[in-house]
């Protein structure tokens, strides 16, 4: 008896990962049970560490940007967006008027879509399976427009420091449109296969949860420090491209639990949507490239055909980098769907950056996993691992 | 609060330890010694005025050769109740290599810190679990301090399937269209 007892006491310690199809992506997480109860949560990463930071300083501004879209693989566009405004602080240079509205438009339809992906597999993890099928059909749609925009899908490279690459045409316009008023019906749609369902609100409500304070002490941020009700939201503490000059509400949770996130995501896609036909409405004429800026930004392809000045500028600008010849250190940090990216430029005045170091948010939601799954089931595990949202590309970097 | 007020109280609180502050794109920086950094950030979170509650961002830089002292711990703090924002940079030397650790102030600093032990070798003092992160456990050497190479030139040291790679890339060059 006494044997069987101590036989029952024993801890187990099982490996989580790095293939497990739960843990999105290459995180290991290492878990000591107590029964079915984690004892202790060890998350071991950097399997995909690729060493972004120190490529980054030995490229130019200009030619570092392709090492974005490969940080958070299925929001390419906010990482390029985020690098640009980055770049464009520590150059004292702003984008024109109609590229800060494009800029914001594609922003949030990466937010929608890297949302729509993270309601698919979050849903497959707990076990609705239904879900994926339904949020990848609007994940191909948006896809599709970033194809007719830019041509590329995943890896855009589509936001240029100093504006954009290419103007929009009047299809993706009208295609944009389109999806505005349908994507609605198509939220509504997934909140009926989920949100009522006991399975999911057993599964969800009152698990992984974390207070207003904590979470601001372990530094989260996005849908997952809103989740707690903290209305603190990058585009309205420091607004950046048009985000002061459109309409949205930043929806927040009461409880910090994973249902919350999730309820917190929904809704910010519902704002996504907002945000997209208020610029879609208001956008402006003009140019595309910040113009009175040779030396920073690239000039337009046919002068460089043409005019002597610009191909010597475009030949700098290529192989030197832009130069600000003025040296000083910046921190510039944009609302991505996964949370507050920052990135943080220190500038000798070359064309390459000194230091380029990238806050990536999910870095440091991966942190704080201990403390939302310790004490809790394994089962809790896997849904806090899908609330809180992590993409391994930019947590190891 | 704004940032230059900031500065000043930080000023006054510490006037041994504040060298330089410094203004650029409209951000403040408030560069400082390391020693008493820890009483520095625990004041900047205590102090209801200022109360800097979130940690932003924490990292290191090195700069070799161009400044002395060589490394420089940089937190950017932000506070979401008062909504300002201030940068502490805090130089630590290159032969005493460590600096107080902030995890008992943010919690979030943790990775952080162990990321920057990783890739610069800066030890933080009093962190609960001071290992490598993104490098593998046995690696050695910090990558991104600027005397570490860029390519490997290991040589024959080197991994067996690089070197096999390289082969065959040689192999492959007489091909190539010229």
């Amino acid at each position: 008896m006494a044997t069987a007892q101590k036989q029952l006491k024993k801890e187990l310690t099982i490996n989580l990962g790095p293939q497990h199809p739960s843990t999105h992506g290459v995180l290991r997480l290492v878990l000591d049970l107590d029964g079915e109860t984690v004892v202790k949560c060890t998350p071991h990463i950097g399997y995909l560490h690729r060493g972004t930071e120190k490529l980054g300083e030995n490229m130019t501004y200009l030619s570092a940007m392709p090492l974005m879209d490969r940080l958070d693989y299925v929001s390419s566009m906010t990482n390029d967006i985020a690098y640009c405004l980055a770049v464009e602080r520590l150059f004292g240079i702003t984008a024109p008027e109609r590229a800060q509205y494009i800029r914001t438009m594609v922003g949030e339809m990466t937010r929608i879509s890297s949302h729509i992906l993270w309601l698919g597999t979050h849903a497959l993890d707990i076990g609705a399976m239904t879900v994926f099928l339904y949020a990848f059909r609007e994940r191909e749609w948006i896809l599709d427009l970033f194809e007719m925009l830019c041509g590329a899908r995943l890896t855009v490279s589509y936001p240029r420091i100093g504006g954009v690459r290419n103007d929009v045409s009047q299809e993706f316009i009208d295609s944009l449109y389109k999806f505005t008023d349908e994507f609605p019906s198509r939220i509504l749609e997934y909140e009926t296969l989920i949100d009522q369902n006991r399975i999911w609100l057993q599964r969800t409500k009152g698990i992984g949860v974390i207070s207003a304070e904590e979470a601001i002490n372990w530094g989260l941020s996005g849908p997952t420090l809103r989740g707690s009700g903290v209305t603190y939201d990058v585009r309205k503490h420091f607004p950046y491209d048009a985000y002061d000059k459109v309409d949205f509400d930043v929806p927040v949770g009461q409880h910090g639990d994973v249902y919350d996130r999730y309820r917190c995501r929904m809704e910010e896609m519902r704002q996504s949507t907002r945000i997209i036909r208020q610029c879609l409405e208001k956008l402006p004429r003009g140019p595309i490239m910040a113009p009175d800026a040779p030396k920073l930004t690239l000039p337009p392809k046919e002068k460089v055909l043409a005019d002597m000045e610009s191909m010597i500028h475009h030949f700098v600008l290529i192989t030197k980098g832009p130069m600000t010849g003025q040296s000083g250190e910046v921190y510039s940090a944009i609302e991505a769907p996964k949370g507050e990216l920052g990135i943080y430029f220190v500038s000798d005045g070359t064309g390459r950056p000194y230091r380029m170091r990238l806050r990536a948010p999910s870095f440091v939601h991966v942190s704080a996993l201990p403390r939302l799954s310790e004490g809790a089931l394994v089962a809790d595990v896997i849904a806090n691992i899908g609330s809180v949202d992590v993409v391994l590309g930019e947590c190891d970097r | 609060m704004e940032p230059k007020e900031i500065a000043e109280r930080i000023k006054e609180s510490f006037p041994a330890e504040v060298r330089e502050v410094t203004d650029f794109a409209g951000q403040t920086s408030v560069i400082v010694g390391k020693d008493s950094i820890k009483a520095i950030l625990r004041f900047l979170h205590d102090t209801p005025e200022l109360y800097f509650d979130y940690l932003a961002d924490l990292c290191g830089v090195d700069y070799l050769g161009k400044k002395e002292p060589r490394f420089e711990v940089v937190y950017n703090l932000y506070s979401i109740r008062h909504r300002h924002f201030i940068r502490i940079r805090a130089k630590v030397p290159a032969d005493d290599c460590g600096i107080e650790s902030a995890v008992d102030i943010w919690a979030g600093a943790n990775w952080h810190e162990r990321e920057c032990f990783d890739l610069f070798g800066i030890t933080f003092k009093g962190h609960p679990d001071m290992r490598r992160i993104l490098m593998p456990e046995d690696w050695e050497g910090h990558p991104l301090r600027k005397d570490y190479p860029l390519k490997s030139d290991l040589g024959l040291m080197e991994w067996r399937g690089y070197t096999d790679l390289l082969k065959t890339v040689e192999k492959n060059s007489q091909y190539e269209v010229r």
